[in-house]
């Protein structure tokens, strides 16, 4: 499958490149809001709305946004979704809304918003940002219902807060705490590691054309090979 | 064929230790401290050990098994551990079978998560059982309270370090011969000793990390309590601090090889024991100051190596 098919797009965000699993983006909500399955779910969806919307617009403005003052463009794009998507949960599910606290606001500086919109939307049109938006935020989605439903069953003995039968007395309270949170998001990581075998681009797909910091970099040698190849090319 | 000639590759001597030596040797060291457990804490304890060892050796086997490496079972580290980290855990009051379930989790966490992922026997960065016990007490709440002992009565069996007035404290002979409340293996401090003096005299640990340990926590506490030598005597033999300084921080991988290290090693986790006794809102502090100096332990390694000396005499 190439990367660049539409379905080659939409589906890499899923294993491939996953956006917190392999890309080791966004940890943070990651961690703080996987205690249970539905905060999770409604942080993954919350986050695909945002990305799928920040995604196209900053596409479409691609050529308009100046190279050297995108990032706060994109900020301000990703900060007005993030408001609206903010208010509708605040509105229609109050419970999620207390549930996610101050994570929901946090969105604007979520790194896979940031970084699809640097690494994809701010190159490509506006169907394939989209597709690529959706595909990631599906991912975020799938990897924190995944992490909180392990960290739900095993730390508090239910699952989308229904109880689950006779696992009361034996639940693993470390599970919903920090160190639960770690624990099993390693454990995930290394999972998907052995599922795509190491394959799963790492550098290779970022190249450094376009990285803000390649030029501190390529002295340091980090990524010189790299930006050999691309120029040599 | 009977005169076809051997041949091997140097050394042609060596002093007969191996994995498995050391390790029966800390297994027969925790001989007397097992008898002691089961003794003042009853069957139960008997269980949990069972449980642990059991569980710790099954995990490594079939881990092995299933990754398809060099089977390691024989040995024995697998069972010191489970038996480290059964003598580190209290018998207490609720289900047994919850017991033993919770046991199998804690050994799951130590062999799998602790020494396997990081590369088996040598290659993990903190002690196994150390690990898991701290895992277990922060995993279930009912592994954190005291265990009881059965042989005496409740009233001079509070753990020293969580009781509130001075009339509820044990006496020195009721803390050295273990009549108090604890985990299995920490109560009974003449039985430890014996261990220590053993692995002491078949030179499978140093006194370096012990005696710096447990005097490292008996001055501090000793200028905490206001020059009051009982005082400090009884926090000394109160808690964890003889198994964990003997049995837990001698530990070889998770240990610096040098004289100056061990020493440095012990004085860091003897500080940080006194310092969460005295200022942490935990009661007990051993598990946790050897866990940190484990990680701190490659650092210390490599500030005291040995300088080699080349020809011409510069440092190489």
């Amino acid at each position: 499958m190439k990367n660049n098919s539409n379905l080659g797009i939409l589906l890499k965000g899923i294993i491939k490149e996953n956006p917190v699993l392999v890309l080791i983006l966004g940890t943070c909500p990651t961690l703080a809001t996987t205690t249970n399955v539905v905060g999770a779910f409604g942080m993954g969806i919350a986050a695909l709305t945002v990305l799928v919307c920040s995604n196209m617009l900053i596409s479409l403005l691609r050529k308009i946004i100046p190279e050297t003052v995108r990032i706060p463009c994109y900020i301000v794009i990703i900060a007005g979704f993030v408001t609206i998507v903010e208010m509708i949960v605040h509105a229609y599910f109050p419970a999620l809304y207390d549930m996610l606290g101050v994570y929901l606001a946090l969105i604007t500086v979520n790194c896979i918003i940031l970084g699809r919109a640097e690494m994809f939307a701010g190159k490509n049109s506006v169907g394939k940002s989209a597709l690529d938006g959706l595909g990631m935020g599906i991912g975020f989605t799938l990897a924190l219902v995944a992490m909180s439903t392990v960290r739900e069953v095993l730390g508090n003995a239910s699952f989308a807060g229904i109880p689950i039968p006779f696992m009361e007395p034996f639940k693993i309270e470390i599970m919903t705490k920090a160190p639960g949170g770690m624990l099993v998001y390693g454990l995930l990581i290394a999972l998907v590691f052995v599922i795509t075998r190491g394959k799963a681009p790492l550098k290779k797909s970022f190249s450094c054309a376009g990285c803000p910091s390649a030029g501190h970099c390529t002295a340091s040698g980090a990524c010189n090979t790299e930006v050999k190849e691309e120029q040599a090319q | 064929m009977s005169n076809q000639v051997k041949l091997a590759v140097s050394p042609h001597i060596h002093s007969g230790n191996s994995t498995r030596r050391i390790m029966l040797d800390v297994l027969i060291a925790l001989l007397p401290t097992t008898i002691a457990g089961a003794i003042i804490f009853g069957w139960k304890s008997l269980i949990i050990i069972a449980a642990c060892v059991a569980s710790c050796v099954g995990f490594e086997a079939l881990f092995n098994l299933i990754t398809k490496r060099r089977q390691t079972v024989g040995d024995l580290s697998a069972a010191v551990t489970g038996l480290l980290l059964a003598l580190n855990l209290p018998v207490v009051e609720q289900n047994l079978g919850i017991t033993i379930f919770q046991c199998v989790i804690g050994s799951l966490f130590a062999i799998i998560v602790v020494k396997f992922l990081f590369g088996g026997i040598g290659c993990n960065v903190v002690n196994p059982a150390i690990a898991a016990r701290v895992f277990m007490l922060i995993a279930f709440g009912s592994m954190a309270k005291v265990g009881l002992p059965v042989v005496v009565d409740t009233v001079s069996s509070a753990t020293p370090l969580s009781v509130e007035t001075a009339e509820q404290l044990p006496s020195i002979m009721d803390l050295f011969l273990g009549l108090r409340g604890g985990a299995i293996g920490e109560v009974c401090v003449l039985a430890l000793l014996i261990g220590f003096v053993y692995l002491l005299v078949r030179k499978v640990i140093t006194w370096h990390i012990p005696v710096v340990f447990i005097g490292t926590v008996f001055v501090a506490s000793l200028f905490m309590e206001g020059f009051d030598v009982m005082m400090a005597l009884t926090m000394t033999l109160s808690g964890g601090l003889f198994l964990g300084a003997i049995f837990m921080a001698t530990d070889y991988v998770t240990s610096p090889s040098t004289a100056w290290g061990k020493i440095i090693f012990a004085f860091g986790a003897g500080m940080i024991t006194f310092l969460i006794r005295y200022f942490g809102t935990y009661p007990e502090g051993v598990s946790f100051a050897i866990l940190l100096m484990n990680i701190l332990n490659p650092y210390i390694d490599s500030w005291t190596r040995h300088k080699i000396l080349v020809a011409g005499g510069k440092k190489a």
